[in-house]
């Protein structure tokens, strides 16, 4: 028992003080963190840049009709198309936009000029603010005014509620499908990086020689599970800092970069689709709560999720599954002379763990699914799979059913794991093929 | 005498192990006197680190048992065994101090205790400065130091050496063979597996001789040796080489007789019932005899006529 602990801090703390370990734990939060901040700059330098649209209108229809908003300004001028098109100067204008006189039976003869080839954005928005003027213009022909046009527009959103025997639960699809594969994925990367690190541990053991010095000490098991259980630790210290650190960031970024005024704004011009400013909190028609409604569902929905529930099934799949994959990866280390030796060995560990990212796709379409079932219960794909199913509702004997096979699998993994590892770790300068691995099995101790 | 000898801290009982294709030891059985300094020799692939890694508990027999002191050889006496293997090593990326403090706490030492003993061996070998080093940074030999002191921290009743000499330096090699034979005198038991048989002759006072898989000799070496006589003599003389030959009896054999630079050599093997006295004397009267002495065959010698001789017995020791 001792000598195991010894094994442990010293598997934890060489990894732990190695300088890859403190710049992984620095950048990935970093990187992180970009994620959310890069956006919110790249917004923000767009809105700088103003863009003047000359507008030629022939028709005569546009006057003072076109909206300017923060990052286009129409400005109407009465002179011809050629003579604009001469003294047209770059510095000035964007852009000169034609509007020739039959525009509203012939949209496909509007014109944009530019020195450059004008960006998307810029193209579209013009689009969309002539298109509005023009369908607006047709519906008034028609008789139907802007306020009665408001108010038929209707928005619809289905709520979800699943009948459960505790009565209704409210539901969201989307946050589920976020929160059960954001689990499935930690799981999946932290299976591979620290199984791989597993591995590689105990090739370095046994191209050291080392490992024939410990064993005189300690049992070879004890080794084995010292390693992988010391890798696991600093796999979770990892975890703790990069979500501790990325909080921390984001918060003291947004701080400083994040206007709060800046964000009303923005999200204000979101909520007006006419580009004038609806007060939201004083209405209480009909238009501004189906604008609400989607919001406080995730909000509702975010209440709905068992989180205790969802927290310790993560631990549970993430250390069980580790452990399962990290002793087959630990008899690979064993059997192999070097890491180049690893790739044909490597398959069948593989294999399963890329399936169960597969069939965890196919759950978000469809969570009672047969598949889905079978491989949540399959001890090498339950770990994934099951971290998908749990957010959409698992029945309790399911969930108890899988986490006793993968206990099993654990067990009898590490079982047979143990045997080639005991054989593998001392022989040296042999080329191992599968048939040698499958005796190394019965061999006795 | 016998008395003496018959304290074995380690018996080896009718051990068998047996690998896939293999047969690595077969009924090996052997005695190892406390105290002594014990040879296990053996052609490569023998047995012997196989022989070795049951001593030390890394594998277990399939058939027969392991004393120590006693006992049946149990876990607890892991600390009462030190091993160093051939195929050795030390985590090259951790610093000297920290990796030998590990490695004897894993044998079951305290960390206060293992520091102090270690400061005392780090002034031995001249490896003081090392402490905080990365094991990478220094020479193989001082690697091997290192490695030594590991393997004799925790002063073991038992010490197992499997080819300790090779990497070193004779400066080195000396200053380690000084530490067995003082560890010797503390009451210290040494296991030496070894193909250097200049070291046999020099440290072990037992060996036991493995070769496919089964032994084929043990026991005290002055006592082989002494089996091994052939009685054979060499003589250096000055005179008439016929007349040295006509002053032999009958009784003698000449076995060879070349000149050797201003002198003769002889090597004559003697007859049942004569005496080295006789032979002298019936010498002396026709040459001017300058040395005179017993040819006794070395380790090297009898390891090879005995692999041999095995080696012809059961020319496939296959199954």
């Amino acid at each position: 028992m001792n000598t195991i602990s010894l094994i442990i801090k010293r598997e934890y703390l060489t990894r732990v003080r190695k300088k890859s370990f403190i710049i992984m734990t620095i950048l990935g939060p970093i990187l992180m963190a970009s994620l959310f901040i890069v956006p919110v700059l790249m917004a923000r330098y767009d809105e700088n840049e103003v863009s003047k649209i000359q507008v030629i209108d022939e028709s005569g229809l546009f006057k003072g009709k076109l909206q300017n908003s923060e990052s286009l300004v129409f400005e109407m001028d009465t002179m011809s198309l050629a003579v604009a098109k001469t003294i047209f100067n770059p510095e000035r204008h964007t852009a000169i936009l034609y509007i020739p006189g039959n525009v509203i039976n012939n949209t496909g003869a509007l014109m944009l000029f530019s020195a450059k080839q004008p960006n998307i954005n810029l193209v579209t928005s013009i689009e969309r603010t002539i298109q509005k003027e023009i369908e607006s213009m047709k519906l008034q022909a028609q008789g139907i005014n802007q306020e009665t046009l408001e108010q038929i527009k209707t928005k619809v959103n289905v709520n979800t509620r699943t009948l459960t025997e505790q009565g209704e639960e409210e539901t969201s699809a989307g946050l589920t499908t976020i929160v059960g594969m954001l689990g499935g994925v930690l799981i999946y990367m932290f299976i591979f990086l620290y199984g791989a690190q597993v591995m590689r541990g105990v090739i370095e053991e046994k191209t050291n020689r080392i490992v024939e010095v410990i064993i005189s000490s300690v049992k070879p098991f004890q080794l084995m599970m010292g390693k992988i259980i010391g890798i696991a630790l600093v796999g979770l210290t990892q975890f703790l800092l990069w979500i501790v650190l990325t909080f921390s960031i984001a918060t003291v970024v947004s701080n400083l970069f994040i206007d709060p005024n800046q964000m009303r704004e923005q999200m204000m011009n979101r909520q007006s689709p006419l580009g004038t400013p609806l007060p939201v909190e004083a209405e209480d028609g009909s238009v501004s709560s189906s604008e609400n409604s989607e919001i406080s569902e995730i909000f509702n929905s975010v209440n709905s999720i068992n989180f205790p529930l969802l927290l310790g099934a993560f631990l549970f799949y993430f250390l069980g599954g580790y452990l399962l994959y990290g002793a087959l990866f630990a008899a690979i280390g064993a059997a192999v002379d070097g890491e180049s030796d690893t790739q044909q060995f490597m398959l069948p560990i593989t294999i399963p763990l890329i399936l169960s990212f597969i069939v965890a796709q196919s759950i978000l379409q469809n969570p009672e699914s047969k598949v889905g079932f079978w491989f949540s219960m399959i001890p090498f794909t339950s770990p994934v799979v099951m971290m998908v199913r749990i957010p959409f509702g698992v029945a309790p004997w399911e969930l108890a059913l899988s986490m006793f096979f993968l206990v099993a699998g654990f067990v009898v993994t590490t079982w047979l794991a143990a045997k080639i590892y005991r054989t593998g770790i001392l022989m040296y300068g042999k080329k191992v093929s599968w048939k040698e691995l499958g005796k190394w099995l019965f061999y006795r101790e | 005498m016998r008395l003496l000898i018959s304290a074995m801290i380690l018996s080896v009982k009718n051990v068998t192990k047996q690998y896939a294709t293999h047969r690595a030891l077969d009924n090996v059985s052997l005695e190892v006197p406390q105290g002594s300094i014990y040879g296990l020799l053996g052609p490569n692939g023998a047995g012997k680190t196989s022989l070795i890694r049951i001593i030390n508990q890394i594998t277990a027999p399939d058939e027969g048992e392991v004393l120590f002191m006693g006992e049946k050889l149990r876990q607890k006496h892991i600390g009462m065994i030190g091993y160093l293997p051939e195929e050795r090593g030390l985590y090259k990326k951790m610093e000297v101090g920290e990796q030998a403090l590990y490695l004897a706490q894993l044998k079951g030492m305290s960390r206060q205790e293992a520091v102090l003993r270690l400061r005392e061996w780090f002034e031995i070998f001249e490896l003081k400065g090392w402490w905080r080093k990365k094991v990478e940074e220094l020479s193989k030999g001082m690697q091997q130091k290192v490695q030594f002191i590991i393997t004799v921290l925790h002063e073991p009743k038992l010490l197992i050496l499997d080819e300790p000499f090779t990497g070193f330096d004779p400066i080195n090699a000396n200053l380690i063979k000084d530490e067995l034979l003082k560890l010797r005198e503390k009451g210290t038991t040494i296991i030496l597996s070894t193909h250097r048989m200049e070291s046999v002759e020099e440290l072990c006072s037992h060996i036991a001789l493995i070769n496919r898989s089964q032994k084929i000799l043990d026991g005290a070496v002055r006592d082989i040796r002494r089996n091994f006589k052939s009685a054979k003599y060499e003589i250096e003389y000055k005179g008439n080489a016929i007349a040295f030959a006509n002053g032999l009896w009958t009784g003698y054999e000449l076995l060879s007789h070349e000149p050797h630079g201003e002198l003769m050599k002889a090597v004559v093997k003697m007859g049942e019932g004569s005496s080295t006295n006789d032979l002298l004397a019936s010498l002396i009267a026709n040459v001017e005899v300058h040395s005179f002495r017993e040819l006794i065959p070395g380790m090297n010698d009898i390891f090879i006529s005995l692999v041999k001789e095995s080696n012809e017995q059961q020319p496939v020791a296959e199954l």
